[in-house]
């Protein structure tokens, strides 16, 4: 009996130094920083150059836990606003209305480009339709067109796909393509658009129907599928999507892609920022099909 | 001894209670909140604009009538899917099927009925819609019948298990007593079983429909989910978008407390106005029949 509270005692006070010895300093802040998880949410479009990122991160910096989800541009702005997240991914800029809330809630969005990114325009592969103009496929998404024989095709009804309206995507293809980029022009997506809620229903659609006509981030586009060349406003060059295009400004709807903090950040958040314009980072861009930015565009 | 006892019952008795009250407490204070997030769109949005025909509330427009019409005409697709096949299975069950078949039967059906709705939704994108554009040679085939399809499909168990209890509690002896003044076994059911359990009937297809009106998932991917008034029965074969996918795709993204945010909460507020009703019609139309069910027995 005797010997056994001996032995719980010694177990006890080895436990106790166990746990002091734990407790030096530079421990603690290993400790410590196992605990740091940055949280970023936002644009389906980025999410999984994000997840990339974040894999490539972590592998670098074990102390450092990112996790990534999408759902949206404005669902990752919302997030930001409600202070629910360190990092929004946008794929639209913030709108006027969203850095008022933010404002109201005491803090300032702040913006970083961290990569460019084409939208493809994606049609069955068995549709002989090769080149659109920026016209034309305004005319086919406000609902003038509707038979792919006037724009050089079979006959058949055109079904156009469309992101949900929460997505910066939709936005992006309203503002440049339906509207030509004119900020007095009032057209709208046809009634009859189908907004699909993920770009994997678009894609999976497209693949399978010949009278569907889509657009999604080119990083998206499996090889299978038909991305058709634009011609810009007033030009007679089609152009099609790619790294070179869009870097020398000639593929027509090509946009920024943008990463929003509330108010400067600070600690692992900016650390895991000035990483984002290392090469490795932009690397990575590369990789998956979107087109690096090549120096930091801070604000 | 014997107090404790008491003190037991009046705990659980006040129990029972509580539960029972606290349904009417939820749904009372879903409704208040349902109205106090929703009403204010009567104040913003103009009437004009919020019973017209076009749905895109990133420019402000918050016309709901597509929405209503596409709600509407999914669930009438539903409901034809799934009230002859569940009413019919029903009765298989209960008055045709061996008792082998019966005991198999039952629980798959009941198995059916746990399949979460975005498998559903998934198999529709993959398998149905693909084959009903090329089978009905439609522009594509996320479109209104898809979604009525595969709601049927969800609504069925909740029709079948139901109106299989009703059919069943209905006494022996009125089918021996039909089958003794020579009715075949078809007039029977028709005549005799269907009508005596008419009310747990009614009350299994009010509950499927129900079901069909309020589901989310499925009708989200496979609806195609275009605002367009449906205005007959051939907006079946084109796509729509339903009050409840409309609800669960923008919610996330919108700002609370601003006019698209009470907007979707007034779209809320009509769905559970819609429910409420045919709920409320479910109920009266089995209460009356009842009354004269005892009647006639009298």
């Amino acid at each position: 009996m005797k010997k056994q509270l001996f032995a719980t005692i010694l177990l006890f006070l080895m436990l106790l130094s166990l746990n002091a010895c734990a407790d030096t300093p530079a421990q603690a802040a290993a400790k410590s920083g196992d605990a740091v998880y940055i949280e970023n949410k936002g644009s389906d479009t980025m999410v999984n150059l994000a997840l990339a990122w974040a894999e490539r991160y972590q592998d670098l910096r074990q102390d450092v836990r990112i996790s990534v989800t999408g759902g949206g541009s404005g669902t990752g702005i919302a997030a930001l606003l409600n202070n629910t997240v360190d990092l929004a991914n946008a794929s639209r800029q913030i709108k006027n209305e969203e850095i008022d809330k933010a404002r109201a809630n005491g803090t300032e969005p702040i913006e970083f480009v961290v990569a460019r990114d084409a939208i493809a325009v994606i049609v069955h592969p068995d549709n002989p339709v090769n080149a659109l103009t920026l016209e034309q496929l305004s005319d086919i998404y406000s609902g003038k067109i509707s038979n792919w024989n006037e724009v050089g095709g079979e006959d058949r009804p055109i079904v156009r796909l469309s992101r949900e309206t929460n997505s910066g995507t939709h936005v992006y293809f309203l503002e440049v393509v339906l509207r030509l980029g004119q900020s007095d022009n009032k057209t709208l997506f046809a009634q009859n658009t189908l907004l699909l809620p993920s770009s994997e229903g678009i894609i999976h659609e497209v693949r399978q129907n010949p009278n569907a006509i889509g657009y999604d981030g080119l990083g998206y586009v499996p090889h299978d599928l038909k991305v058709l060349a634009v011609a810009d406003v007033n030009s007679s060059v089609y152009v099609r999507p790619s790294i070179e295009t869009v870097n020398t400004g000639t593929y027509p709807i090509a946009r920024d892609l943008y990463i929003y903090t509330a108010g400067q950040p600070t600690g692992v958040v900016k650390e895991y920022l000035d990483w984002l314009f290392s090469e490795e980072a932009q690397t990575i861009v590369a990789d998956l099909g979107f087109v690096p930015v090549d120096k930091p565009h801070y604000p | 001894m014997e107090k404790d006892l008491s003190l037991g019952e009046f705990i659980i008795t006040r129990l029972i209670k509580a539960s029972g009250y606290s349904a009417i407490v939820f749904v009372t204070l879903i409704f208040y909140f349902l109205l106090r997030e929703g009403l204010p769109t009567l104040g913003e949005v103009e009437l004009g604009n919020l019973f017209s025909t076009r749905w895109y509330p990133i420019e402000s427009y918050y016309g709901i009538l597509p929405l209503i019409s596409g709600s509407l005409i999914v669930t009438i697709g539903a409901a034809m899917v799934a009230i002859p096949f569940g009413v019919g299975t029903a009765i298989f069950i209960a008055e045709i099927a061996p008792r082998w078949a019966r005991e198999i039967l039952k629980p798959l059906v009941e198995l059916l009925g746990g399949l979460p709705s975005v498998v559903l939704g998934f198999l529709g994108i993959l398998v149905l819609a693909p084959n009903l554009r090329i089978l009905l040679d439609l522009p594509t085939g996320l479109t209104a019948l898809a979604g009525s399809l595969l709601l049927g499909a969800i609504s069925i168990p909740t029709v079948v298990s139901v109106a299989e209890d009703a059919l069943d509690s209905v006494p022996r002896s009125y089918r021996d007593a039909a089958l003794a003044l020579g009715a075949t076994r078809w007039q029977t059911i028709w005549r005799v079983t269907l009508p005596a359990a008419r009310s747990g009937v009614l009350t299994a297809i009010m509950l499927g429909v129900g079901r069909a009106i309020g589901e989310t998932m499925t009708v989200m991917m496979v609806t195609g989910n275009a605002p367009v008034l449906a205005t007959s029965l051939a907006s079946l074969f084109s796509p729509v978008r339903t009050m409840t996918a409309t609800i669960a795709a923008e919610m996330g993204e919108v700002a609370s407390g601003s006019v698209h945010y009470h907007t979707l909460f007034f779209i809320g507020m009509v769905l559970f106005i819609i429910s409420l009703i045919v709920n409320v019609t479910a109920s009266s139309v089995v209460f009356r029949q009842k009354k004269r069910a005892e009647r006639v027995l009298s």
